[in-house]
């Protein structure tokens, strides 16, 4: 078993300990990821991580993807797959539009005098 | 396949998934670069998808219907991505909202599937963070749509306030907070989910109510915030690395997006949350009898035809008359005159951070002469024309020596240090923040008005006109 199923276990708050050290983790490496992009980009970072919020559509599909049964009604289900398309919006919109912004910024060409 | 190799194919795709996503933001650092960071960033998304497909819990059957739901979604979104630039910040607000629904849904569904199933998954530190995945997803999908009703001007831009306002959106959101409690020491106590939802997404609408549009950039960036740390919260919930890590990095973008902009209006979250910034009260008190000097377009084109250095700076103005493409003739016929031309851009112009770049970029203009506030400013006093094209509060020289304007204490692009200021402008109404601009009055300064894209164009003819002058 993994470790991150271990966490499954409902055992109290010890058993979230390696998630929060994740959460930790990844906080800092996002924030001086981040500190580092060009303000020239700042659009477009936030249409990507837009895109990358998207990510909840992870959980989206694991709401949606067991069978109907009384265990899990069809209510249920649906609610997934609103939130699969609405995750999916983010997702193509926002690769798209990042790259389509970021085709646009060009540098000076060389034989142009500085 | 075995369960447990099944398993490790997961997480190992997660892992990988994981990697590609810091990488997709690390290489946002350069123009160069930042493409090759968008593919990282749909491998680490198709890769997340594809790992998630993988697991046991997911039905053959099911799949058909999760395909649907994400051409649906894709249909929606490919209209989305084609938006003019002069309208990213609302496609940027409406996708945050869209964000917020998903995560507020997928945490109702656990709610009621655990609940269901008699409860006992439902853990003190799962209830915890279902609650933290609800209020901060359907807030943000309701403050998030409220945000792009403002800028899309659906609804109006100005902030709206009303008595006992403060008062009404602290008990809201410690309403929601007291249901979330109570949720939390008994998840049988299913009837305070409802409410929990209901106050969510009120308290979303109610917290935007009183945001005007100028506050915009640091609005958007802190529900970009909101939306990542719902995507955080849903990971605890689902015990999901790939979740948190991509959660962390969002929320992290939006944690220092807003920072930033607040720091450029030299203002405080709460003040910009609650603070309610140029209501109609402040925008009373103006001097009046100052004269202003004005000039025509052509006139301004003279001017700035003689100058070796012109330095040209952006507002929302030039985002609302569409005007980048003049802008980019202007550039044209002053560099080919041999004119130093250069933009200086405020971390807070127009409506989301980085806006201006964007658009200027767009026009095709060169990204070496967008020139950040702080480097832009020791240059000033040596720049013969500075030419404020659309922009306000951002030039205000009343922040810097005016201790009572409301703007005071906010950095500024330093125009008034220039030798010769144009200042192109409908005409002499207030800004956004509806304060007086000195700027407008002074000796060195005159006004060019008209609408942005009409001046700009007359401008760019007129230098092309006489190009044998100089």
């Amino acid at each position: 078993m993994t470790p991150f199923l271990a966490a499954a276990e409902p055992s109290g708050l010890t058993a979230y300990i390696p998630l929060i050290f994740v959460f930790i983790l990844a906080t800092f490496i996002g924030l001086d990821v981040i500190r580092n992009v060009s303000r020239l980009l700042h659009t477009p970072l936030m249409s990507l991580t837009n895109a990358i919020s998207a990510v909840v559509i992870v959980g989206a599909i694991l709401v949606a993807g067991p069978p109907v049964s009384d265990e899990h009604p069809l209510w249920i289900t649906i609610l997934g797959l609103v939130a699969i398309a609405a995750a999916s919006v983010n997702i193509v919109s926002g690769f798209l539009i990042t790259n389509r912004m970021l085709k646009m910024f060009k540098s000076r060409k060389p034989e142009e005098k500085s | 396949m075995s369960p447990e190799f099944r398993d490790a194919a997961v997480q190992v795709t997660y892992l990988v998934a994981s990697v590609l996503f810091i990488f997709s933001l690390k290489w946002m650092n350069s123009p160069q670069s930042a493409r090759r960071g968008v593919w990282a960033g749909v491998w680490a998304m198709v890769l997340g998808v594809g790992g998630t497909l993988l697991n046991p819990a997911v039905a053959v059957s099911s799949l058909p219907w999760i395909a649907l739901a994400v051409m649906v979604g894709g249909l929606i979104g490919v209209p989305l991505s084609k938006v003019p630039l002069t309208a990213v910040p609302q496609r940027t607000a409406l996708s945050h909202a869209f964000g917020g629904l998903a995560a507020g849904l997928v945490g109702t569904a656990k709610y009621y599937l655990w609940l269901h199933e008699g409860g006992a998954n439902l853990t003190t530190f799962r209830m915890f963070a279902i609650s933290a995945e609800v209020i901060l997803g359907f807030l943000t999908f309701t403050g998030s749509l409220m945000a792009a009703g403002k800028l899309q001007e659906i609804l109006p831009g100005r902030p709206i306030t009303y008595r006992g306002q403060l008062m009404i959106n602290f008990l809201t959101l410690g309403g929601a907070i007291a249901c979330a409690t109570g949720l939390i020491i008994n998840p049988q106590w299913f009837f305070l989910f409802p409410p929990l939802v209901i106050l969510s997404l009120a308290f979303g609408v109610m917290l935007i109510i009183p945001i005007g549009g100028a506050d915009m950039p640091t609005v958007i960036a802190l529900l970009n915030a909101y939306a990542g740390l719902s995507a955080v919260a849903m990971g605890f919930v689902l015990d999901n690395t790939l979740l948190i890590i991509a959660g962390a990095l969002d929320g992290s973008s939006g944690l220092i997006l807003s920072i930033i902009t607040c720091k450029a209006m030299n203002r405080s979250f709460s003040n910009v949350l609650f603070g309610a910034f140029g209501s109609a009260q402040e925008a009373a008190g103006g001097e009046e009898g100052k004269t202003v000097k004005s000039a025509s377009a052509a006139e301004a084109a003279e001017i700035m035809g003689q100058a070796d250095t012109v330095v040209i700076v952006p507002g929302y103005g030039m985002a609302v008359a569409q005007a980048q493409h003049r802008v980019r003739e202007l550039y044209d016929q002053l560099t080919k005159r041999g004119i130093k031309v250069k933009f200086a851009i405020h971390p807070v112009a127009g409506r989301m951070p980085g806006h201006m770049n964007v658009l200027l970029a767009e026009a095709d203009i060169p990204y070496d002469d967008l020139i950040e506030m702080e480097e832009i400013n020791p240059e000033m006093p040596q720049v013969d024309v500075v030419l404020v094209l659309g922009a306000n509060d951002v030039v205000n020289p009343a922040a810097k020596n005016n201790p009572k304007s409301p703007i005071h204490g906010m950095p500024i692009i330093e125009a008034d240090r220039a030798k010769t200021v144009l200042a192109v402008k409908r005409s002499m109404k207030p800004g956004f923040a509806g304060i007086d601009n000195e700027l407008y009055t002074m000796d060195k300064t005159l006004m060019v008005f008209g609408d942005a894209k009409a001046v700009v164009g007359d401008m760019a003819k007129a230098l092309a006109g006489d190009s044998g002058m100089h």
